[in-house]
Parts: C-alpha cells; sequence; structure tokens
C-alpha cells in the first residue's frame, strides 16, 4: 500500500465512482480492505462460540460424542460438497465480472445462488429431524437417556452454531440476488467488480465456517 | 446582537454554502450521508441518553443520602444502577467521543472529503438508535435489574425484568460500533490526503485507529456471548448455568474479554483529545509524538490480555490471577507514557488557559487518579479486599468520567467553532469547566474511602457508618450536575448569539483549521496537499500569517 | 471531629489485614505522591509558560529517548515491585493452614447460612474463636453471591457449581460486618450479617448449646433417608462403591484416569453421578440434582468425610478403584481455587 496517493491526471468519470473518491482504484481498494474488515470481526463473533464449543467439549467428551452420532453424516457430507461447489462457482463468477462477461456472471451467480438453497433446503430437513427427534434444546427436549443435559448443551451449539452459518448463508443468498441484478443490467467490467469480488470474499469465508463446522459437529469422536 | 439574527441561527452568519444549509428539510438530515451531519445526529442522541443515564445517577445520590432504603423500593434502585450502567457506557461513552467528534473531524483531518463508506456511516447511526430506542422502551415498560454486567445465572434464570430486551438491545448497538470501527479503519487507511504520511497523521487519527481495532476485535465477542445468553434465556437451557451443566464463569470470561477492552474503546478517543488540545494550546508538537502514538496501538493490543483481571475472586486459578495480574501492569506502562508526554509538552510552550486547555488538564489529572487506583485493583492481595465495592465505582468513574467525560466536553469545545461556525461564550466555559472538576472530585474521592471502608457496589440500604462519605459525594453530585447543566445552556445560546468564529480561531494547525468553519459539504474546495509534520507550529503559523485570530 | 470518628481505614481484626493495609499504604504514599507531583510540575508548568505576547510562538523541544526510557523503566519497576508484592500476598490468603476449623457456609437469596462440624446452623451470624484460622467451604444455592469480610480484608465469590474455600484468623473479638459483595438481585443489601469474635472458652461454652447432633450425624442420618446405603455398603459388595476412606483417596475412573476425591468430586457425583464412574461400576445412579439442598449436602459430605474406617471390622476388604492417598488422614490443604 502507498502512502501517498496523488492522482493528476483527468479522466472520464466512471458512472459508479462514488464522489468521496479520487479514482476506482482507491475506490475499490477502500471496499477490498472493508471486506477484510469486517471479515476479521467475523472470525472474533464464531470465534467465541467455538470457544464455548471447546470448553464443554472439554468437560464432557462422552456427551460432545454422543451429540456427533445424533448427526446425519450423509446429509452433512453432501451439503459440505454443495457448499465447496459454490465456492468454485463464485470464484468464476469473480473471474468472469472481472474480465467482463456479462451473462456468464450472471448464470455463475445465479449457480451459486442455487448450490447455497440446496445447502439451506438440506439443513432444513437435518432441522425438522432433529425435531422430530425431540434434540431440539429447550422445552422440546425429548431425550431422557444418560448425560441428557450435556447432550443437549450440545445441540444448543449445534443449532447455534448451524444456525449463525445459516443466517449467514441466508444473508449471501439475499446479497447474491442483488448482484444478479446488477449483472444483468451490466454494470460490471473491467473498471468496477468489487462488488462481485467482496461478495466473493464474504462467500469464501461462509464456506470456510461450514468447514471447520462439519467436522466438529458431525465427525469428530464419531468412532467412540 | 441585532434582532435580525434571532430567528436564523448559523444560518446566515457566512453567507457562503456549507455542510448545514446545504440542503434543507428534515430528511435532507435523516437521509443524509454527509459524515458531518451524521455526526450531529449522533451529537443530539448521545446527548439526550446522558441526560438519561444521568438522571437515574441522580436518583442513586439522592437515595444513598440515607442508610435505609428510604426514596426507592429496592428493586427500583437495582433497575436504576443497571440502567444507569447501560445507558452510559453502552449508549454514551462507546459512541460519543468516536461516533460524534471522530466521525465530524476523522475526513477533516485526513484531507478526505467523506469516510470511506458514507452509507454504512449513516446505517451505524441507524442501527445504534434501534438499539437506544429500544432502551427507551425497556426504561419504559419496567426496566431490567441485572447490572450492566448480565452475570449469569442470575441474568438467565433469576431475573424476572426484560433481560432478553436488554440484552437484545446491546447486541444491536455494538454492530453499530463495529462499523465505526471499520469505517475509520479503512478511511485512515485509505482516504488520507497526498503527502500525509502515516507519521504525520494527527494523534486523534492515530488513537481512533488504534480505538477501531478494538471495536473491531472486541465487539463481536460480545455479540456471540450476548447471543449465548439470550439462547439461555429462552430456552432454558444451562450455557452458562450450572444446573444444567453449563459454567458461569465462562460467561464472565468471555463477557470481560470485551468489556475490559471496551474501557479502552472509551478513553483511547479521549487521549487522542486530549493530545489534540495540548498541542493547540501550548502550539506546539507533543512531545514524544512517536511515543504517545505507538501507546495507543500498545494500549490496544495489550487491552487484550488482561480481561480476567476483574475475576481474582471470581473462581480462576491462583496461577492464572498471578498472570493476569502481571499482564495488568504492562497496560499501565503506555498509560503512564501518554501522561508524561502531555505534561512534557508544557514545558517551553505558549500555554493557554481556555476552556478546551481546562478540560484537558483536569482531564490529566483526574486520568492520573484513575491510572493509578487501577495498579491497586491489578494487584492481587489488595484486589481481594477492594474489589465489588466503591473502591471500583470511584476508579472506574475517574477514568470514566473524569477521563472520556471531561475530554469529550474538551473536543465539543475545542471543535464547536468548527462544527457550528461560532464561538461558546468563554467565561461561562470556564466557570462550567471549574464546577465540573470540582463537583467531580467531590462526588467520587469519598468513594476511594467508602471502598476501602468496605462498603460493596451496588448496595441500596447500607451500614450507617458509611454516611457522611456518602452525604459528600451526593453533595458532590449536585455541583457536578450544575456542570453539566450549564454547557447545554450556553452552548445552545451560541447557535443564535455566538461571536462567528473565522477559519481558525485558536491559530492551531491540522487540516481541519485550513478550510471555512462550518465547513462545506464537500470539506474542502481543492483536495490539500500535506508538506508539514503534524503540530508543526512554528511553520505553519509563520505560513498561515495573518490568518490566525480572524 | 476526632479522627478516630472519621477512620480512612477499617479497623484491623485478621493475620492478613495488617498486610494488605501495608500494601495499600505504601500504594498510596508512592501513587498519591506522583500524583501530587504530576499536579504541581503541570500547575507550574502552564503558569510559567502562560501565553504572553513574548510566548506567541512556543519552542520545538526535541524529545530525548533517554528521557523517554527512563518514564517507561522506572514506573514498570515500581510496577513489578507492587506485582510480586500483590502476588504473595494472594498467595497467602490462598493457603489454608492445616489446623483450620471447618465451617461450611451456603449463600442463598438472600441469606448467609452457616453450618458448624458439631452441628450448630446459623443464618446471619457465624460465630469463630479467636486466634484460630477457620476455613469456610461454601458453595451458592441459586446465584452467584460474595462472602466478604471487610475487617478481615478478605472476600471470595460464593458460586452454584462447586464448593470453594476461603480461611481468615480473626485477630480481636467482637463483632464485625459480613457483606454479600456480588449483585444477587432485589436484597442484595440486605445479605448481611456478622461474625462474632470470641474468646475460645466462650466459643466452647456456645459450641455446647442446643444442636440436633453433630453435622455428620446428621448427614448419616441423610444418608439413611436417601438410602444411599442400599448401594454404597461398608464393603465391596454393593452396586455401588463404598464410601469408606475414599475422601482424601485418589479415585480410579472408568476411563482409566484418576481424580482426587475431595470436596467438589463428593458434590459432584452426588448431583451429577455419570460424570465421573468410578472403574467397574455402571452408570446407574440417579441424580439426586434437585433433590438435596445446599445444607443437606454439606451435611452428606461431612459424613462422608468421617467414615475413614468401617464402623465394626477393622479389615475391610480393598475396594476397587480406591487407592488411599499417602497423607489421606489430613485435609486436603486446599487452595484457594479448586
Amino acid at each position: 500500500m502507498s502512502d501517498v496517493v496523488i492522482h493528476t491526471e483527468e479522466h472520464p468519470h466512471h458512472p459508479f465512482l462514488q464522489h468521496h473518491f479520487e479514482d476506482m482504484q482507491q475506490q475499490h481498494e477502500a471496499s477490498t480492505l472493508g471486506m477484510w474488515a469486517f471479515l476479521t470481526t467475523e472470525v472474533l463473533f464464531f470465534g467465541g462460540i467455538f470457544l464455548g464449543y471447546t470448553v464443554y467439549r472439554l468437560a464432557y467428551p462422552d456427551a460432545w460424542a454422543a451429540g456427533a452420532h445424533f448427526q446425519n453424516l450423509t446429509y452433512g457430507t453432501l451439503n459440505t460438497i454443495v457448499l465447496l461447489a459454490s465456492s468454485l462457482t463464485m470464484a468464476l463468477a469473480v473471474h468472469a465480472a472481472q474480465t467482463g462477461k456479462r451473462m456468464k456472471t450472471f448464470w455463475l451467480l445465479a449457480a451459486t445462488l442455487v448450490l447455497g438453497s440446496v445447502f439451506l433446503g438440506v439443513k432444513a430437513v437435518e432441522y425438522s429431524l432433529h425435531f422430530e427427534e425431540g434434540l431440539f434444546p429447550g422445552s422440546h427436549f425429548h431425550y431422557h437417556g444418560p448425560l441428557a443435559p450435556q447432550i443437549q448443551l450440545f445441540m444448543t451449539f449445534y443449532f447455534g452454531m448451524t444456525g449463525l452459518h445459516a443466517l449467514h448463508m441466508v444473508i449471501g443468498a439475499g446479497l447474491l440476488i442483488w448482484m444478479m441484478v446488477r449483472a444483468w443490467k451490466g454494470h460490471f467490467g473491467e473498471e468496477y467488480y468489487s462488488p462481485v469480488e467482496i461478495m466473493g470474499l464474504y462467500w469464501h469465508f461462509v464456506d470456510l465456517v461450514w468447514i471447520f463446522l462439519f467436522p466438529l459437529l458431525y465427525l469428530i469422536d464419531r468412532h467412540k | 446582537m441585532t434582532t435580525a439574527v434571532i430567528d436564523s441561527p448559523i444560518l446566515d452568519l457566512p453567507k457562503r454554502r456549507n455542510y448545514i444549509n446545504a440542503e434543507y428539510g428534515f430528511f435532507s438530515w435523516l437521509l443524509t450521508k454527509d459524515h458531518k451531519r451524521i455526526g450531529i445526529l449522533y451529537m443530539l442522541a448521545v446527548t439526550l441518553l446522558f441526560l438519561i443515564g444521568g438522571f437515574f445517577a441522580m436518583m442513586m445520590r439522592i437515595e444513598l443520602l440515607t442508610p435505609e432504603g428510604d426514596l426507592l423500593t429496592s428493586d427500583t434502585y437495582n433497575k436504576f444502577f443497571t440502567l444507569h450502567g447501560i445507558v452510559m457506557i453502552f449508549f454514551f461513552l462507546i459512541p460519543a467521543v468516536p461516533a460524534v467528534l471522530g466521525n465530524f473531524i476523522l475526513p477533516l483531518m485526513l484531507g478526505a472529503k467523506d469516510l470511506a463508506f458514507p452509507r454504512i456511516n449513516l446505517l451505524s447511526w441507524y442501527i445504534y438508535m434501534i438499539g437506544a430506542v429500544l432502551g427507551l422502551i425497556i426504561i419504559i415498560t419496567g426496566g431490567v435489574d441485572t447490572g450492566w454486567t448480565f452475570y449469569t445465572p442470575f441474568s438467565t434464570q433469576y431475573s424476572n425484568t426484560h433481560v432478553f430486551t436488554t440484552t437484545f438491545a446491546a447486541f444491536i448497538t455494538g454492530f453499530s460500533s463495529i462499523l465505526t470501527g471499520l469505517n475509520f479503519i479503512v478511511t485512515v487507511h485509505r482516504m488520507r490526503a497526498p503527502g500525509l504520511t502515516w507519521f504525520r497523521l494527527p494523534l486523534f487519527v492515530w488513537a481512533l485507529y488504534a480505538t477501531s481495532i478494538v471495536m473491531l476485535l472486541a465487539t463481536p465477542v460480545l455479540a456471540v456471548t450476548l447471543f449465548l445468553l439470550m439462547i439461555e434465556r429462552v430456552l432454558h437451557v444451562g450455557i452458562f448455568d450450572p444446573n444444567l451443566g453449563g459454567d458461569p464463569l465462562l460467561y464472565q470470561h468471555l463477557f470481560w474479554f470485551y468489556s475490559h477492552p471496551a474501557v479502552y474503546i472509551m478513553i483511547l478517543p479521549a487521549m487522542g483529545v486530549a493530545s489534540e488540545v495540548v498541542a493547540a494550546f501550548t502550539r506546539k508538537k507533543i512531545f514524544g509524538y512517536k511515543f504517545v502514538a505507538f501507546s495507543s496501538l500498545a494500549i490496544a493490543l495489550l487491552g487484550f490480555l488482561v480481561w480476567a483481571h476483574h475475576m481474582f475472586v471470581a473462581g480462576i486459578s491462583i496461577y492464572s490471577a498471578m498472570i493476569f495480574s502481571f499482564l495488568s501492569y504492562f497496560v499501565a506502562v503506555p498509560s503512564a507514557i501518554k501522561v508524561f508526554n502531555w505534561t512534557a509538552t508544557l514545558y517551553k510552550g505558549s500555554v493557554s488557559w481556555q476552556t478546551p486547555m481546562l478540560y484537558i488538564l483536569g482531564f490529566i489529572g483526574l486520568f492520573t487518579i484513575g491510572g493509578v487506583t487501577g495498579l491497586f485493583l491489578a494487584s492481587l492481595g489488595l484486589d481481594v479486599h477492594v474489589t465489588d465495592t466503591y473502591f471500583v465505582v470511584a476508579h472506574f468513574h475517574y477514568v470514566m468520567v473524569g477521563g472520556v467525560v471531561m475530554a469529550y466536553l474538551a473536543g465539543i469545545h475545542y471543535w464547536w467553532p468548527k462544527i457550528t461556525g461560532r464561538m461558546y461564550p468563554e467565561w461561562w466555559a470556564r466557570l462550567a469547566a471549574l464546577l465540573v472538576f470540582v463537583g467531580f472530585n467531590l462526588t467520587f474521592l469519598p468513594q476511594f474511602v467508602l471502598g476501602y471502608l468496605g462498603m460493596p457496589r451496588r448496595y441500596h440500604a447500607y451500614a450507617p457508618e458509611f454516611q457522611i462519605l456518602n452525604v459528600m459525594s451526593s453533595a458532590g453530585a449536585s455541583v457536578l450536575a450544575v456542570g453539566y447543566a450549564l454547557p447545554l445552556i450556553y452552548l445552545v445560546w451560541s447557535l443564535w448569539y455566538g461571536r462567528p468564529a473565522g477559519v481558525n480561531p485558536w491559530g492551531a494547525v491540522g487540516l481541519e483549521w485550513t478550510t471555512a468553519s462550518p465547513p462545506p459539504q464537500e470539506n474542502f474546495h481543492e483536495t490539500p496537499v500535506v508538506t508539514w509534520d503534524a503540530y508543526d507550529y512554528p511553520s505553519m503559523l509563520k505560513a498561515m500569517g495573518d490568518t490566525q485570530n480572524v | 471531629m476526632m479522627l478516630s470518628d472519621f477512620p480512612l481505614l477499617p479497623e484491623q481484626a485478621s493475620t492478613v489485614a495488617g498486610d494488605v493495609d501495608a500494601l495499600f499504604t505504601f500504594l498510596c504514599v508512592v501513587t498519591g505522591g506522583v500524583s501530587i507531583l504530576i499536579f504541581l510540575v503541570i500547575f507550574y508548568l502552564a503558569v510559567k509558560y502562560r501565553r504572553r505576547p513574548d510566548n506567541e510562538l512556543a519552542t520545538d523541544e526535541e524529545p530525548s529517548k533517554l528521557l523517554e526510557l527512563t518514564w517507561i523503566v522506572i514506573p514498570f519497576i515500581f510496577f513489578m515491585v507492587v506485582f510480586v508484592w500483590g502476588a504473595r500476598l494472594y498467595f497467602r490468603m490462598g493457603r489454608v493452614p492445616d489446623n483450620a476449623l471447618e465451617v461450611y457456609a451456603t449463600g442463598k437469596q438472600w441469606m448467609w447460612k452457616f453450618q458448624h462440624p458439631s452441628g450448630q446452623r446459623e443464618i446471619n451470624t457465624l460465630h469463630v474463636p479467636v486466634n484460630r484460622p477457620v476455613r469456610i467451604t461454601m458453595a451458592s444455592e441459586d446465584v452467584i453471591h460474595s462472602l466478604f469480610f471487610p475487617y478481615f480484608r478478605v472476600k471470595m465469590d460464593v458460586l452454584p457449581s462447586r464448593y470453594r474455600s476461603m480461611w481468615f484468623q480473626a485477630t480481636k473479638t467482637g463483632r464485625y460486618h459480613i457483606f454479600c459483595a456480588e449483585y444477587c438481585g432485589t436484597e442484595h443489601s440486605g445479605m448481611t450479617g456478622w461474625v462474632e469474635v470470641m474468646e475460645p472458652t466462650d466459643y466452647q461454652k456456645w459450641l455446647a448449646g442446643g444442636t440436633e447432633g453433630s453435622l455428620a450425624s446428621q448427614g448419616e442420618k441423610l444418608f439413611q433417608k436417601y438410602a444411599c446405603a442400599t448401594c454404597h455398603m461398608t464393603d465391596s459388595t454393593g452396586r455401588g462403591p463404598t464410601l469408606i476412606g475414599v475422601y482424601g483417596s485418589t479415585v480410579l475412573l472408568n476411563d482409566n484416569s484418576s481424580v482426587p476425591a475431595d470436596d467438589n468430586y463428593i458434590r459432584e457425583s452426588i448431583l451429577n453421578p455419570q460424570a465421573k464412574l468410578v472403574k467397574g461400576y455402571g452408570p446407574i445412579m440417579p441424580t439426586f440434582q434437585g433433590q438435596v439442598n445446599e445444607e443437606e449436602l454439606l451435611k452428606l459430605l461431612a459424613y462422608i468425610k468421617s467414615i475413614q474406617h468401617a464402623p465394626s471390622s477393622p479389615a475391610a476388604a480393598p475396594f476397587a478403584g480406591v487407592a488411599p492417598m499417602t497423607n489421606a488422614s489430613t485435609p486436603p490443604t486446599g487452595k484457594m481455587n479448586q
């Protein structure tokens, strides 16, 4: 990063250059840095709940192992594959926007949206199964075997962590729709693609969170 | 004063266009993206909430005049100290300096047209307002009685007040602070004027930058902690409830991981104001500029490593207590550096005794007392006796009120001519500064003694031998209240009758003093190019020639 | 006004009070002195260099690195002195003397209940002998409280999740405040009481007063009432491990780890029996959470502590999983934080 930004040459004003920026480069750098700063906040946000998970996993290893057995490995694996695929389409969409391919950008964003929705759909199925099994914490919790309170704690973390993740997915889906509209209108090109790029950063981050959630909630201690 | 100016404050005076008269109408304010107008919106909101928080404080001080709980019921008293804490911390102290003064001044200091993300800036104000309105609804519909710390399991299983709504309001408001921090960080990195290198930045910018780092890294942890607390409260599961397998100490760890750095969110920008004012009213470069700049970053980072010093008697192991005590002394070093450097700046200065400087001289003194009493609390064997007593209350108020509020008032007076284009009445302002300083000490000095004598905090009724000191404290509080009421009156008065300020009434350096007062909507007609260091008074004053003291 | 009417320090009535006050005084003198010095310097400089026509412009001083270093290093050395002093004091407060008298405390919204091993129970009053260390083992029935003896300069949070213990040794007879220092709800400020420090002979007289039998014997009754004895027999033939000699020993668990059988282990085994299963025993014990209150728990604890030897047959069969600790006869020298 340069300490001094000097802009002297006059050039035609890009329609999406906001008035308080000197040029497109400054605007692009600002929005990218802004998203990275936001993701730093997100790391700490998820970090707090991961810490809680870790503390109780150490305190109640048996309950945590039992809790993992309540998770459906097929759905979990399916969702992991779906989400990784959506990250690929997202990355391709950023590339398409960068190279000014309007329809390609649009369809790749649409593919990302579809994959994201599949993920949320599968998650909804899993949630409803847990409801039926009486594993939703609180007054709906009907598991009465040994370690019931600790398993309820596991399920609380399960719903808390995957719920926050799903909320991020829903917000991401909304942003994707907005990006699709803008892509359709042909807003993006070589000079201006930062919205798609920072959308991509966000999406990859949400994907990354799942890459931690899946082993921690589904796989770990499954052998026990 | 002629009658012609009465019905249009400020607006008619400079006939030029500025950010105030650029657009008219209610929505031109509510939908503004101008950082200066958003700063004003914050100022109005923060002032209102300060008055509400102050009301609770006054009621408490009146109740504590007698040892018996005779004015308020114990439940009401508990709600009042809770609301006082929540309103003052989450809705006044955290946004006061950064969101009001920082918002207004930061882009001006950087020679930028606005913050990097003007829409996010407005969004952060709306998020803050949603939290504040929720807070007001809570106050009207019955309040909350957990203490601002929301300790579990009391908050999750035992209190039958509006705990969920309150934690939700604090949760929401946190995002406002995150967005402000994010905006500031990007702005400092990407929006500096040509030539404005990092070591030419005013120290207020360094302080805001350090604050923003803390906002960005600590606030999300509070958010997730309150999220877990809300889950526990609603579902009656045992995340922090020992009867259901949870650990109440985990809550305290998570809470203080935010709430200790949060005191730096409050004090760091105040220290930044102090640096600006000391430089301007001594006409000198701050002594040890780089030490002061880096001490802000050091405080921000070390502040993350000391949270468990709030828990020395709460049930952490003896060894972790030792580590946290040890680290707490490290964070005292950069604070001491600042105090010594401000003091040294006075040497061979051209010291002006105008109101902002009076407030900052008071700030240095009170912050010093607040800081050194922190050493008492960080000392393990001593903390066992003084923690959870009025000693802590006094220490905290010396830093937060003697520190932050004094610096906020200094900043308001210092930049008032820039914000409004008018001067405040100097005589009244000096009187208010004196009343605040005297009233503050009368209120809180006795509380150190009370605390060491053993009076626990959050006590509605107390042992009779504590009465004399409590009466002294309450008497001081009434002086303090008058001191706070005065600026409210004369600052509003000055909007109509204040002397026009001109570009640079203090003869101060810094980019904000090179543009008109009030500044035009785009801040600078031409992007400034910076070729001088911060606080380079000798060469700046020569260069500015007769523009000073217009 | 006499100075004695207006004390700045509370009375010193325990062995640590004088040391806490010494540290406090030291800090007051040094930090107070430095603060006053800073105020004087500020005032002097602000007056001496006040703006006058002849100094409209200030003289910039190039800061000397040595000066900066001085006011970094000297305060830091002072801070380290305070740290070491405070930490040593804390360590001392955390180490319970071996000959301490046992007292049990329960915090409950909004009262303090104290139980003595000999069976006396009292509310918001605690009788202790002078010049004898007293160890208080305590837990809360509901929220977090904090037991605070300002004249002894000791305080500790009382948790609902586990036993913690604090100690003091009173040095003067008299009547001193007890406060709850952690906010606990409506009548938090009413959760106060008095500690009566008595001459040993008076204390013995007080102890001899009416009681329902020792705490351990009351615990034994509860042990029968809850039918604990049907599984926890005096030998290893029961469905549960025998409890004789368990307290103070090291217990081997199902997962081959071992834990010391201290206050918190006994407590957890009653409230949450499945958490730590003794090797060789199944998860068959029901939880007593919600059935046994904190006072009863303390009685049971006192009983289990008391049964170090089988009542009739001294040659009780060695029981599975329990290996006597080397110094099982002495109570575990409590660390302040367990």
